[in-house]
This record gives C-alpha cells, sequence and structure tokens, in this order.
C-alpha cells in the first residue's frame, strides 16, 4: 500500500500497467515491484525447482524471486526483474514458471517431493533402462527446469554497440560515486559516471539520511544537476558496468528502450566498450538475507529492501512489519517505518546485547524459526530470551548484514579478502588494475565514510593521472557504526533457503559436505548454490558460512567461488544483435556486380565476395544446362569472367626478386621483364598455404595475385617475411585488390575480341603464353596477362576498378557478338577441373608441394619458406595421398565430392581407405563426370581402378586412377 | 554404495541421513606404484581404469586444487565422434562407445544425452568437406547423415535461413552426438577409482619431479615426497610448467578459450548446434541455460578469463544464426586454458624418462575425451605399449611429420588453430 | 585488451593478429638439423609468466610487433617493432 507523504515517485503521473492478466496503476518513477506491492500483490513467480510460491526479495538487480516476462509475441523479454523494471503506460508483465497458473502451479507437487528431490539426487537414479534417459527423463527434467520462454521468433528489436573513452570511469553514483565524480571532474579529467539505475543516487534515495543538512536525495540531485552542467562529464544512467577486462576497458549496458513503449527508432540497449586510464567502484553493498525455516514465502524481503520501496516509492509492503536481524543497520527499517505510520509489529535482533530503540515490541536475542503463509507470509515464530510467541505479520523485514559489492574486482581473478568487522569480504588491492573501490563497496558502511572514501579514491585516480585535486570539501553526514555479530541461518524445523531462485537450502549444503563436497566449489558445483541468475549476491555468503561450520572450518580457508562477468545479466543481442542478418561479416562487391545480378546471375559468398554462379540464358531451367553451356562457349568462342577477388599485390624494389624468392618455393628473380610464372607458396610446416601467378612488369616491379580466400593472409605473411625475417631486403609493398579490376577473357576467339579493344598489336609473338603488360584497353592506361585458369588461349585484362563495370559490360557484349559470353563459378569450376588445376578443395591445409605433384618446383638452389619442415620424412614418400584424375568406369557414371576411395574390392571401412575426392563435375567437354582427389600413392597408380564411396549420398562408383589433366594434355590449346 | 531410485526413495524418507562420502580424503603415502599427476577429467578416468582394467591398486591422483577443477569443469560439455583424420577417427570412436556405457559402468548419472549434433554448412565447398568428414564417420563405424536446406530446417526450424549473410547450404548430422553433466563425469570417475582403491589427494601440488639416470623415482609435492615407479602427467592447461619438471619443452601453447551460460529458460535448443562460418556452437543444459562458446581469444594466457572482442563475435555469430535467442541473457561468462599443439590434436605418449609418461595437447576437444584418453593412457602406463585408439598421438609427430592430424587445415605450426 | 603501436599508439585489440612466441624471429639456418627446426616450430617454453610474443597491426598500419607480456595478468610491460 501506498503511504502518504513517502517517496519520489511523480504522483501526478498514474500510469497504468498489467500484470498476470489483470490491469493495476502505478505512479511515474514507480518499478513493476514497487508498483505491485503498492496494490497490495505479494505472489509474483515461482521457484526453479520446487515451485514454491514466491514474491519480491530485494528492490535491485541482485532479484532472485521476482523475475517475469514482459510483454508477448516475438518480442517478449523472459526473466525482467520486476525490482528493476519500470513500469510505463501498457506495460504487460507475466508470471513464468508457472502451470496453469501462478496460484495454482502443477509443479508445486516437487514441494511436497522435496525429500526426494535433495542436491544432487539426479546423479543417482534415472541410469535405467539406458534408453530412457533422452526418451522420458531427460524431456521430463527439461520441461520442469528453465525460468521463461523465448518466443521462439527471430528477435524484432534493435540494439547498438559504442565505444567511449574517458579518464575516470566512476561505477555506481551513491555518495561515494557523486564525491568521487566531482573530485574527478574539477580537477578536469573526463568523467563518465554509470550507475545501473534509472535515477542515480545509490542509496540515499532509498534512507532516510541527510547530507549537508539537505534530505539525501535532495542533496544527491543538486550534486547531479551540478555534474550534468560539467563538460567533461558524462552521466549514464540505466547503464551497469557488467565486466572489467584487460588495459583498461570495460564493458557495460545501458537499457535504452526498456522503460518505455517500445518505439522502432530506439534501439532497446546499448553495449559500451568503455576504455578508461583510471576507474573508481563506488557499487556499493548487498544486503544478505538469513536461513532460516520457510523463509521464503512472499512477504519476506530483505530489510534494505523495505527501506527502499517505503522511502524511495511511498509504498509499505506491508500493513503489520517485522524486522529480523543481527545489526544495527536493521533497526532502521523499523525506525522508518513507524515514522512513516506503519504498524511495527515486532524488532527481533538476534544479539542479546542488542540497543533497540523504538515504539514498538523487541526481542533481544531472538530468532525467527518458523512462518507461514500459503502464498504469502501472515505469521512468524520467533524464539527469543524471553520464550517463544508467535507473531501476525504481513511483511517480515530481514538483515543478515551488508557485503560489499566486490563482483567487478573478481573479474580478472582478483580474490576478496575477508574483513572480520564487517562479517564480509571486501576487494584485494590491484585486484583490477587502475581500479579504485570507494565507500560500501570498499566496505566502508556509514555515509560520511562513504563521502570520504568517495573523495580519497578520486585523489588515488588523479595521481595515477597526474591531475592536481582542486577541492577536497567533504559534506557532514551520518557516520553511525555498523554493529554485527554473525547470523548466517538459524536451526529449527523446515527448508532454511539459501539461494531463494535455485531452491538450495542449508540441509543440501549438509548433504553436500556430508558426501565429501567439501570444496566450497564442489559444494557449489553439486547442489547448484550461487548458479541462479544472481550469480550467488544474494546467497554465497550465507552458503559458505555455513559449508565452513559443517566442515569446521573458518570462512576465509573455506574460500570462496569466483565472480564471473556480467555482473548482471546481458542479452545476446545487446553484444551481437547488429550481426543479425546480412550484418555479420563485410560484404565485398565485385565492380561487375550489378551487371551480373542484372543478367539474373545468382551471386554467390565467396570468402567476403559475392560472384555470380552462372550466367542463365532464356529458356535454361537448371544450373547444370546453364553451366555446360557457358564450359562449351569457352572451348568454342569466348568466355568472360571476373576475376578481381584474386588477391592482388604490388612489390616494388630492387630485392623484390630475392623477395619472392624467399616466399614462394620457386624462382622468380630470374624471370623476365614482361613475363608471369606460376607460384606455389608453402607455410614454414611445409605444407602448401597458396598458389597464384606473380607477374613481373618491371626490373624492380612485380604484380603477385593470391587466391581469393587467402588474399589477407598472404599479405600478413609477406610482412611478417620482410619485417620478421629478411628486414634487409629493399622491397615495399601494398594489397591493390580494390584497386584494379581484373577480366579473364577466355577461349579460342579470346584475342578476336581482345584485338578490338586493346590499342597493341596482340599476335603470338608480341603476347606470348604467359606474357604480361601494359595494355591501352579501350583507351584506358591498363594490363594485359596471356594467363589461363581454362587451358584455353586466354587473357586476364586488368583495368582501375573506376573502369570495371563499364570494361564488363563491354567485355560481355564483344564475347557474345563472337558467340560467347559471361560465365560463372559453376563453368571456372568444371573448366579448372577438366585441366587438373586446383583451387583449396585441393590445397586445403594439409597437402605438400610432394602431393600434388609440384616438389620439383621446390627449388634446389635457394633456401625458402617451407622448405627445410617440406623436407620431413612424413612429408614425402609413396605412403602419402597423391593427387589424381578420376573417371568413372563402371555403370555407376556420377562421382561425388568428399567421398572415399578403395581398392575395388575392399569394404569400404576406415582401415580400408586410399583417399578421397576433392573436386567434381560434369565435362560437357568429355561428355563424362570427372573428379580430382587424393590416393595414397596415387602418381603410381594411374591405369588402376579404384571404388569410390559416397555412404552418405549412397553412391558407389568404380572410377580408373588417371592423370589430373584431363583435357589437352599437351597445352596445345593454350599456346595456340 | 550403490546408487539407485530405490535408494533416493529409501534415503529420502530417512532425511537423506545416510549417504555416505563418494569419496575418501587419504593422506599420501610415501610411495605408490604409480603417481597420476592431475585430478581433472583425464587423470581421474586414468586412474580409474588403471584400476578396472588392469587390476593397479596403488595408485594416486595427486591434485593441486579441486578434482575436477580443470577444464572438465568449465567446458561447453559437447560429446561427438566426428573426426575425420586417422588416428583422431578411431580415437573418438572408442570415446565415444565408452561414453555410451559410461553411467552403467559407474553407476553415476553423467547426463549423457546423445541428443544428435548438427554441423551447418554455407557453400559447396564446405559441403564436400563436411561429406568427406561424414563418410570417415561412417567408415569409422560411427553415424552421419548429410542434410540439405530443408533437411535442416526439419531440425531446427528457428535458424534465420532467409534473411542471412552466409545463408545455410546444409548440415552435417551426428545423431549419437550429444552433451553431458560435465562435473558428474568427473565426480563418477572419482568415485569409481577410490571405490576401487586409488587414493585420491586433493590440495596437494606437483613441485618437482624426481628423475634418476633417466628413470622417474617420484615427485615432490606440497605435501611432502612421494616416491613412484611411475609417474603420469595429465595436467592439461599447465603441462608446459610439469613437463619442465623433468627437462622437457612441450609443443604447446596455451590459449584462452571463453564460455557462456544464459539464464534459465524453457526447452527452445533440442540439438547441439555448430555454425561453420565462424566458431560458434550450442546447446541447452537440463537446467534450461544455453550453453555456448566461440573460437580462442587468440594469445597465449594462462588468465583463465578473456576479453570483449571474442565475447562479442560469439554474440555476433548467435545472432546471425539464430536470432531467436537474441533475448537470452548471458549469466556468466568464463575461461579455460587450452593445451593448444601445433597440429590441433592430442598427445599421448612415453617421455624420454623412463617410467614418465604424458598425456596432454587436447586444444579444446579434450572434454568427450575423457573416457577415451583415460582407457588409452591407462593402458600406455600398464603395459608400456600404445593403445591403438590412441596409437598415433605421438609426441615425435611434429619433428618427423609422420601422422600429423591437421583436422581445420590451418597447418601444423602455432597459433594457426 | 589493448596494445600500443610503437607507430600508431594505443589500439583495441581486434586490430591485432596474434602470432605467438617471440621464438619465430630466430629462424635457424636451412642445415641446422630437424631438432633445431623443431624446437624453432614447435616446442615452446610457454612460460606461466612475462613472455615475448609477436603480433601483427594487421587492421593498422602493418606493423609486426614484439610485445613484452604476462600471460598470467595480461599486463603489457613493453611493444616495439620487430623490424629494426
Amino acid at each position: 500500500m501506498r503511504v502518504d507523504g513517502k517517496g519520489l515517485v511523480n504522483r501526478d503521473k498514474a500510469v497504468s500497467f498489467r500484470f498476470n492478466g489483470k490491469s493495476y496503476s502505478g505512479f511515474e518513477g514507480d518499478t513493476l515491484a514497487s508498483a505491485l506491492l503498492a496494490n497490495d500483490v505479494r505472489l509474483v513467480a515461482r521457484s526453479f525447482k520446487y515451485h514454491r510460491p514466491r514474491g519480491i526479495l530485494t528492490g535491485g538487480s541482485e532479484e532472485p524471486n521476482a523475475l517475469v516476462t514482459i510483454g508477448s509475441g516475438a518480442g517478449q523479454e523472459p526473466n525482467m526483474r520486476a525490482t528493476v523494471q519500470e513500469i510505463f503506460d501498457g506495460l504487460d508483465a507475466h508470471p513464468q514458471n508457472a502451470w496453469p497458473s501462478l496460484e495454482r502451479d502443477a509443479l508445486g507437487v516437487n514441494d511436497l517431493l522435496s525429500p526426494f528431490l535433495s542436491a544432487g539426487f539426479y546423479y543417482k537414479t534415472f541410469t535405467w533402462p539406458k534408453a530412457f534417459w533422452e526418451k522420458l527423463y531427460e524431456p521430463i527434467i527439461r520441461r520442469a527446469a528453465g525460468l521463461g520462454a523465448l518466443s521462439g521468433d527471430h528477435n524484432p528489436d534493435r540494439y547498438e554497440r559504442a565505444f567511449a573513452f574517458c579518464d575516470v570511469l566512476v561505477i555506481g553514483s551513491g555518495p561515494a560515486g557523486l564525491m568521487a565524480a566531482l573530485t574527478a571532474a574539477e580537477a578536469g579529467a573526463d568523467v563518465i559516471l554509470a550507475d545501473e539505475d534509472s535515477r542515480m543516487g545509490g542509496r540515499l534515495n532509498a534512507e532516510t539520511h541527510e547530507v549537508d543538512g539537505q534530505a539525501g536525495p535532495d542533496w544527491a540531485a543538486s550534486m547531479l544537476d551540478r555534474l550534468a552542467q560539467m563538460d567533461n562529464v558524462r552521466l549514464m544512467p540505466r547503464t551497469t558496468v557488467t565486466g572489467a577486462y584487460d588495459q583498461g576497458t570495460y564493458g557495460a549496458l545501458e537499457k535504452v528502450g526498456h522503460h518505455q513503449p517500445r518505439r522502432a527508432a530506439l534501439p532497446l540497449e546499448c553495449f559500451w566498450r568503455i576504455v578508461a586510464k583510471q576507474a573508481i567502484l563506488c557499487a556499493g553493498a548487498l544486503e544478505r538475507p538469513i536461513a532460516f525455516p520457510n523463509n521464503d514465502r512472499p512477504g519476506i524481503m530483505t530489510a534494505g529492501a523495505v527501506r527502499t520501496y517505503l522511502n524511495r516509492y511511498g509504498v509499505a509492503p506491508g500493513k503489520s512489519v517485522t524486522v529480523f536481524g543481527n545489526n544495527d543497520d536493521a533497526h532502521r527499517t523499523a525506525r522508518d517505518l513507524a515514522a512513516a505510520g506503519v504498524n511495527v509489529a515486532g524488532v527481533i535482533d538476534s544479539r542479546g546485547d542488542a540497543q533497540v530503540e523504538g515504539d514498538f515490541p523487541i526481542y533481544t536475542g531472538g530468532q525467527v524459526i518458523g512462518t507461514d503463509g500459503r502464498l504469502g507470509l501472515n505469521e512468524i515464530t520467533v524464539r527469543h530470551a524471553g520464550g517463544q510467541r508467535t507473531i501476525r505479520t504481513d511483511c517480515l523485514a530481514m538483515s543478515g548484514g551488508w557485503n560489499p559489492s566486490v563482483h567487478l574486482t573478481c573479474h580478472m581473478n582478483g580474490r576478496p579478502v575477508w574483513e572480520p568487522s564487517i562479517l564480509s569480504f571486501v576487494p584485494s588491492d590491484d585486484a583490477i588494475p587502475g581500479l579504485t573501490p570507494a565507500g560500501a563497496a570498499a566496505g566502508h558502511m556509514s555515509t560520511a565514510a562513504c563521502l570520504t572514501s568517495g573523495v580519497e579514491s578520486a585523489k588515488v585516480a588523479l595521481q595515477a593521472l597526474g591531475l592536481k585535486v582542486k577541492t577536497t570539501n567533504v559534506p557532514k553526514a551520518e557516520d553511525g557504526t555498523y554493529a554485527i555479530a554473525p547470523l548466517w541461518y538459524v536451526e529449527g524445523k523446515g527448508r532454511a533457503w539459501l539461494d531463494f531462485q535455485n531452491d538450495v537450502t542449508t540441509k543440501d549444503i549438509k548433504l553436500a559436505a556430508q558426501e565429501n563436497f567439501r570444496s566450497v566449489e564442489h559444494m557449489k558445483r553439486y547442489t547448484t548454490q550461487g548458479m541462479a541468475t544472481d550469480q550467488g549476491k544474494n546467497s554465497n555468503l550465507n552458503a559458505l558460512a555455513l559449508l565452513a561450520d559443517v566442515t569446521g572450518r573458518g570462512i576465509p580457508e573455506t574460500g570462496t567461488t569466483t565472480f564471473r562477468p556480467p555482473y548482471s545479466p546481458v542479452s545476446i543481442a545487446a553484444m551481437g544483435q547488429d550481426a543479425q542478418g546480412d550484418g555479420f561479416a563485410p560484404q565485398r562487391f565485385m565492380t561487375s556486380h550489378k551487371a551480373s545480378v542484372a543478367r539474373g546471375a545468382p551471386m554467390i559468398e565467396a570468402g567476403l565476395w559475392y560472384r555470380p554462379s552462372y550466367f542463365p540464358a532464356q529458356g535454361e531451367t537448371t544450373w547444370r544446362q546453364s553451366c555446360d553451356r557457358e564450359v562449351n562457349m569457352v572451348r568454342e568462342s569466348v568466355g568472360i569472367c571476373d576475376v578481381s577477388t584474386l588477391g592482388k599485390i604490388d612489390i616494388q624494389g630492387p630485392d623484390a626478386g630475392a623477395f619472392l624468392d624467399f616466399v614462394y618455393c620457386n624462382m622468380f628473380s630470374t624471370l623476365k621483364v614482361g613475363r608471369t610464372r606460376y607460384g606455389l607458396m608453402l607455410r614454414e610446416d611445409g605444407h602448401v598455404m597458396d598458389d597464384g601467378t606473380t607477374a613481373r612488369l618491371g626490373e624492380d616491379h612485380y604484380v603477385m595475385t593470391t587466391t581469393t580466400a587467402a588474399a589477407g593472409q598472404v599479405m600478413r605473411h609477406l610482412e611478417w617475411v620482410h619485417q620478421a625475417l629478411r628486414p634487409e631486403l629493399d622491397v615495399s609493398f601494398i594489397s591493390v585488390t580494390e584497386q584494379w579490376a581484373q577480366f579473364a577473357v577466355a577461349g579460342p576467339k579470346s584475342r578476336d575480341l581482345l584485338k578490338a579493344l586493346i590499342e597493341e598489336e596482340i599476335t603470338d609473338e608480341s603476347w606470348p603464353f604467359m606474357a604480361c603488360g601494359p595494355a591501352t584497353v579501350a583507351g584506358v592506361a591498363g594490363r594485359l596477362f596471356r594467363i589461363s585458369f581454362s587451358g584455353e588461349h586466354a587473357y586476364e585484362v586488368a583495368v582501375p576498378a573506376r573502369y570495371g563495370d563499364s570494361l564488363f559490360r563491354l567485355l560481355v557484349a564483344q564475347a557474345e557478338a563472337l558467340g560467347g559470353g559471361a560465365y560463372g563459378m559453376e563453368a571456372l569450376n568444371v573448366l579448372r577441373i577438366e585441366k587438373g588445376f586446383i583451387t583449396h578443395a585441393e590445397i586445403h591445409g594439409r597437402v605438400t608441394a610432394f602431393d600434388i605433384g609440384m616438389e620439383r618446383m621446390v627449388s634446389a638452389k635457394k633456401d625458402c619458406i617451407g622448405k627445410v619442415m617440406a623436407a620431413r620424412p612424413g612429408l614425402v614418400g609413396d605412403d602419402r595421398e597423391q593427387l589424381v584424375g578420376l573417371k568413372p568406369v563402371g555403370n555407376i557414371k556420377q562421382l561425388t565430392a568428399g567421398a572415399h576411395l578403395f581398392e575395388a574390392e575392399a569394404e569400404a571401412i576406415r582401415v580400408n581407405s586410399q583417399g578421397y575426392t576433392t573436386s567434381v563435375g560434369f565435362s560437357p567437354t568429355l561428355g563424362s563426370y570427372l573428379g580430382l582427389g587424393f590416393l595414397r600413392n596415387g602418381r603410381a597408380r594411374h591405369g588402376e581402378t579404384v571404388r569410390m564411396v559416397d555412404h552418405l549420398r549412397k553412391i558407389e562408383t568404380l572410377c580408373e586412377v588417371c592423370d589430373p589433366v584431363f583435357f589437352d594434355p599437351d597445352g596445345g590449346r593454350v599456346r595456340g | 554404495m550403490r546408487y539407485n531410485a530405490l535408494q533416493v526413495l529409501k534415503e529420502g524418507l530417512f532425511g537423506n541421513r545416510g549417504w555416505k562420502p563418494v569419496w575418501r580424503n587419504p593422506e599420501p603415502k610415501s610411495e605408490y606404484d604409480i603417481v597420476i599427476i592431475g585430478g581433472g577429467g583425464h587423470g581421474l578416468s586414468t586412474a580409474y581404469y588403471l584400476a578396472k582394467n588392469h587390476g593397479l591398486k596403488n595408485i594416486a591422483v595427486l591434485e593441486k586444487g579441486y578434482l575436477g577443477g580443470g577444464n572438465v569443469g568449465r567446458n561447453t560439455t559437447i560429446v561427438r565422434a566426428n573426426y575425420f583424420l586417422p588416428g583422431n577417427s578411431e580415437f573418438y570412436s572408442h570415446s565415444l562407445k565408452l561414453w555410451e556405457g559410461m553411467e552403467q559402468d559407474l553407476n553415476y548419472n553423467a547426463m549423457h544425452s546423445q541428443r544428435g549434433l548438427i554441423n551447418l554448412f554455407h557453400s559447396d565447398g564446405q559441403r564436400d568437406a563436411f561429406a568427406r568428414r561424414g563418410n570417415a564417420m561412417i567408415n569409422q563405424g560411427d553415424d552421419a547423415v548429410l542434410l540439405d536446406r530443408d533437411g535442416v530446417r526439419a531440425h531446427l526450424p528457428y535458424l534465420d535461413f532467409d534473411n542471412v549473410r552466409f545463408p545455410i547450404y546444409g548440415g552435417l548430422l551426428h545423431p549419437r552426438g550429444g552433451t553431458a553433466r560435465h562435473d558428474a563425469v568427473a565426480w563418477g570417475y572419482a568415485r569409481g577409482a577410490d571405490q576401487r582403491g586409488v587414493d585420491l589427494i586433493q590440495n596437494c601440488e606437483v613441485t618437482g619431479i624426481d628423475v634418476e639416470n633417466g628413470k622417474v623415482r617420484g615427485v615432490q609435492t606440497s605435501r611432502g615426497a612421494i616416491r613412484a615407479k611411475k609417474v603420469a602427467i595429465v595436467v592439461a592447461g599447465r603441462s608446459g610448467q610439469v613437463a619442465a619438471m623433468a627437462g622437457m619443452r612441450l609443443p604447446i601453447e596455451s590459449h584462452v578459450l571463453q564460455a557462456f551460460v544464459t539464464e534459465g529458460l524453457k526447452p527452445c535448443i533440442d540439438h547441439v548446434v555448430s555454425f561453420g562460418m565462424g566458431h560458434f556452437y550450442i546447446s541447452q543444459s537440463d537446467k534450461g541455460g544455453l550453453v555456448f562458446g566461440g573460437d580462442l581469444d587468440f594469445y597465449s594466457s594462462y588468465a583463465s578469463r578473456g576479453n570483449l572482442p571474442m565475447k562479442e563475435h560469439v554474440m555476433e555469430a548467435a545472432m546471425t544464426l539464430m536470432p531467436m535467442i537474441g533475448k537470452a541473457r548471458v549469466l556468466r561468462s568464463w575461461g579455460g586454458i587450452m593445451d593448444m599443439t601445433p597440429d590441433g590434436s592430442p598427445i599421448i605418449d612415453k617421455t624420454n624418462t623412463d617410467g614418465l609418461y604424458i598425456d596432454c595437447g587436447w586444444c579444446y576437444g579434450g572434454f568427450k575425451a575423457v573416457p577415451g584418453s583415460g582407457y588409452s593412457f591407462a593402458h600406455l602406463i600398464a603395459t608400456d605399449q600404445h593403445h591403438e585408439p590412441a596409437a598415433k598421438f605421438r609426441l615425435d609427430r611434429f619433428r618427423t611429420g609422420r601422422g600429423l592430424m591437421d583436422e581445420e587445415g590451418t597447418g601444423s605450426q602455432h597459433n594457426l588453430h | 585488451m589493448r596494445l600500443t603501436c610503437p607507430i600508431c599508439g594505443e589500439r583495441d585489440r581486434r586490430e591485432f593478429y596474434y602470432q605467438g612466441e617471440a621464438v619465430m624471429l630466430e629462424r635457424p639456418a636451412p642445415d641446422a638439423g630437424d631438432a633445431a627446426w623443431d624446437a624453432y616450430l614447435h616446442l615452446r617454453d610457454n612460460a606461466a609468466g612475462e613472455t615475448q610474443d609477436l603480433w601483427c597491426h594487421e587492421a593498422g598500419c602493418g606493423s609486426w610487433i614484439k610485445v613484452t607480456r604476462n600471460t598470467v595478468t595480461h599486463k603489457v610491460l613493453k611493444t616495439e617493432l620487430v623490424a629494426k
């Protein structure tokens, strides 16, 4: 219920929303949790394992219970914390993990079966009969488990990513954070102040503290105003710093659209990578519950959360509230409630000597030993110095003490240190380089100490930055002591919850210890303690303390598990939505792309590039028809193919030849100017890295081509060889792949075509096979190479890329006039298979020059990359699989790639496998399927019949092993 | 004590007070026949099979931290036998067969779930490479099915088939592939080994290996010296440091591989799915979390944690492949230390020191190898003969070039895998 | 993670390609023998602690850089060009 005169919500602005199918009203500034409590809704969710009724435990992002699904349809968001979800008009929230309804959940039966569902019970059963696991047990477990549901539809929303840079990142905007940000900003540092909350100010907004005589929230607001005025300060509310990474990089999630109705223009979230020279962690502290019997009923909350709802939202979470704690801080809850006119039915303090003042019943030396109320708390049982009694209450505020928010300091393997004075862990020194913890996150538990700590931490950061501190005025505030005595759990009848969401109780921890899962990691993994969506923020310390007790150790020596990033969960979409659809990788388009698309060519991915698969002619209905026609066209007249995707590297300098001699296994320094040579490049491990032709355009000038796939790798490799291994060579190189458009003009009529376009005379004498040089192409200064990947008389003509589109159109038009045309990747592939030319299907990273029959290319006269290792005994020899051609010779005429090769009569099992096929295609030229493959000792087996077995496609073909060059083995056509 | 449903019922009725410790906490003896350094998945299974298959009893497993605290406790839990190169093929096939009888053998439910694994491909070239792989799997006696685009759609209707940078051409389905509850595998082997008399000694760090005249004599530990006739190193992630205690330098670089788990969700992904145009693989745990991972961070590291660039790359792959999971939130990310060998395949071999054996170099594939590795390593330790399915995992293959197993075709030199 | 390119300044890890230990700079002579080549290409100190390794500022100036770095903490101690 609302409490008059309390809270920071805007009572002039009512907001209507829905939960569990009913309409409610709240105010602007409410969270779903505060608005539900204002409407006296306590039952919000069901727990994970026992489907226990659950309400709201906390007032922040650490909430383990009140998880709901927001919205419905494609954009529905499961597992949203009601405690941080701001309400807006039209918000529609649904309970989850309950069927048929939140009030009557069928799987609530699990709660009755809990004796049989103790920690790790599933490891001890369900193994018989064996086949039942996948068929029966696992599906049942899977359906019962899980929290909310995804819609199953593609994500419909937009998310963003961004970079930010600053001198000082201040994480958290409570008293410490505000002072740290101001101190740093006034010294001239660029400051980012980030806070997960929509309203900055931290606990100041949830308490009744005064700072410098002002109400806490007012002081925070004035500080924020002041910071907002400064050009060197960036305030980032609703931004959770989620992870700490190397060299001052932080991940942060900004919630941009969750607090308002969906608008297409607005991203839902933005994931920030913040690079900060210094950081100050002012993330505050989180209150821990106490594990007493049946401590999980709706209405039982942390004491600090009760104050949050009262002071910030003007909501009393109950009509008659009780408070149970082991520290003085809990008493504030009673005092604030009483001051606001809410009935306090009792304060139970476990300490016999606790000093409690207030006009309400006080039970020192007391413990809550039981609770009652099926769907919400209505009664507690208290054992105290004077005996035992029951108290009617609909809200119990509990406090086991506060845990500094050390989580980020653990992200780089920092281990927090036990601090006995606050019975909790504090960050270890230098856990994150450049990050200073301050305020409650560093264990300072009074407002005054937090303010001071904020200033001091800023000084540390400023000193590291070499900046001078300008102001050091610390405002006045309460400086109370934080007295606490250990109370982690209460023994008694019934289960006492530690990890609320995962339903881990004190019995489970005891059982783990009994079964010798005594290491804290074993305990966690065996019981699932701390593995719920809060990563154990609420429960780890209690569980640890219990484990320490039952194993006879202290808490520090029992150890801790590690908090991992992210601090609070981050959607996959926030970190990757821009890759959805075609955003996963850049798209590279050839200059002929539009013309190819206009001709109806299906464009297929080739690395980052798109290349035409084939160019369908009128009447053709299958790719094979087009492919066969294009192959015939090249063999009989002339074809045009854009080959610009091949990597092109311009290499210049007096030592260019020597450099190429070192990176290629064959010689290039001896290549004559105006000639082109095929080159084979090895990795240092002796296997083939890449191949391609390199042209010598001048005494000191070469142009290397690489395969499309390996262009980047080769460029990096050349840089490596030059900078690291041969720095003495005077050579420079640069990628010119994008600068030149290059087209293959292939076929017996290729010269006829080019004659009409190129000013220079083209004859066998002036442009013999493998010649290269400058050429004037339709008036444009270009280059001409007489090289062939089809085995035909062919050229590649290159022009600056800006002329690529027009040249392609011109070439295709001219080719069509000669009875030819454009051809695509399918035909290119068949043409090269007919000639036994290899691609990365063959040089797939595991083959050597020896395997592809090119070992003689490895020059004996010089050292080169890969030469020594290629000579290892295992990389040469007859037992290696060698490149062969394959032709079908039996009744089955089809070949497939990826099939294995066997002796004709051998059983098709691993030990008999003799090789495999790499590339196959139907050759219209030879009227047969042709294949390339690798066969053990294959070069010596030409003429032998082997069996190709493709189990997957259920094809077996008898093949003749032959030379990989099927067509025109003498190479007459290429020279003619 | 035997585990079964009746026992669970009985104990449930009596407050679960009767459950016994899963393993003892023995003090280390001064001498063992065999000392296994490393109480991770591979070390524990090695101990188990030494006891079970070879009848050996006087064995200690020395673990620096807690049992199962290495990569067996921090992986993406995928179990498969879909390798294609000789050496790997027979080994992982054998290992998968062991998985299939493990739970009954160990009397421990490791939740091995053969839900099917689908590797997607996105070009004709990739299809052919996967066909070669699938055919090799069938040659080996394992199972594989080549799916076309519609076949994939029938299994995985939620993938983005229509509006995507790298369209899905098809997939290779490995029906016997799946997942398991990773910790339970370690615990099951630990329990089995303990029951057979193996001493599992936690919080016992090996600080030195004693070698005399080329023969191993024992180890120095944080809990004193322990003599041993044979010493086995099984310490993925720390192989280089421990091998150095015996003067060895290994062909290994340690890299960080990150993994991720989301908040619990109702069942939405029923298979293990792997993307073909970037490293990304995913499955859903029985608890409901989506468990997924990607490629190495690509820098040598012992930090057990990674950085944002690879995290984001993994999320990008997720979003292009299955934009359905965009609203799943990553709950936890962590890193494991990978023993990366030059060719991406492991090592199970003797060393130049008599009585000293090593099992390492599992790269990012060690989890599924837990049973097979232990089985074969135990065979090698007990008999001094290589076990046939692991006979090609030799330490000297890089020097000689014989039997390199470079499944990815990226090379047999460092940092290409 | 960030590295300082000696030419371009501090840059995000995304701009760099990683090669491996700096031992790759010490390429043996062709006749150094198989042990030397095995050590060069395969065997690694693989230090858990300070190490020197090689990175390429591939998405920047293309420089190859020798980085002195701690593999346990990821602290970067020094970066220098491999080309003197």
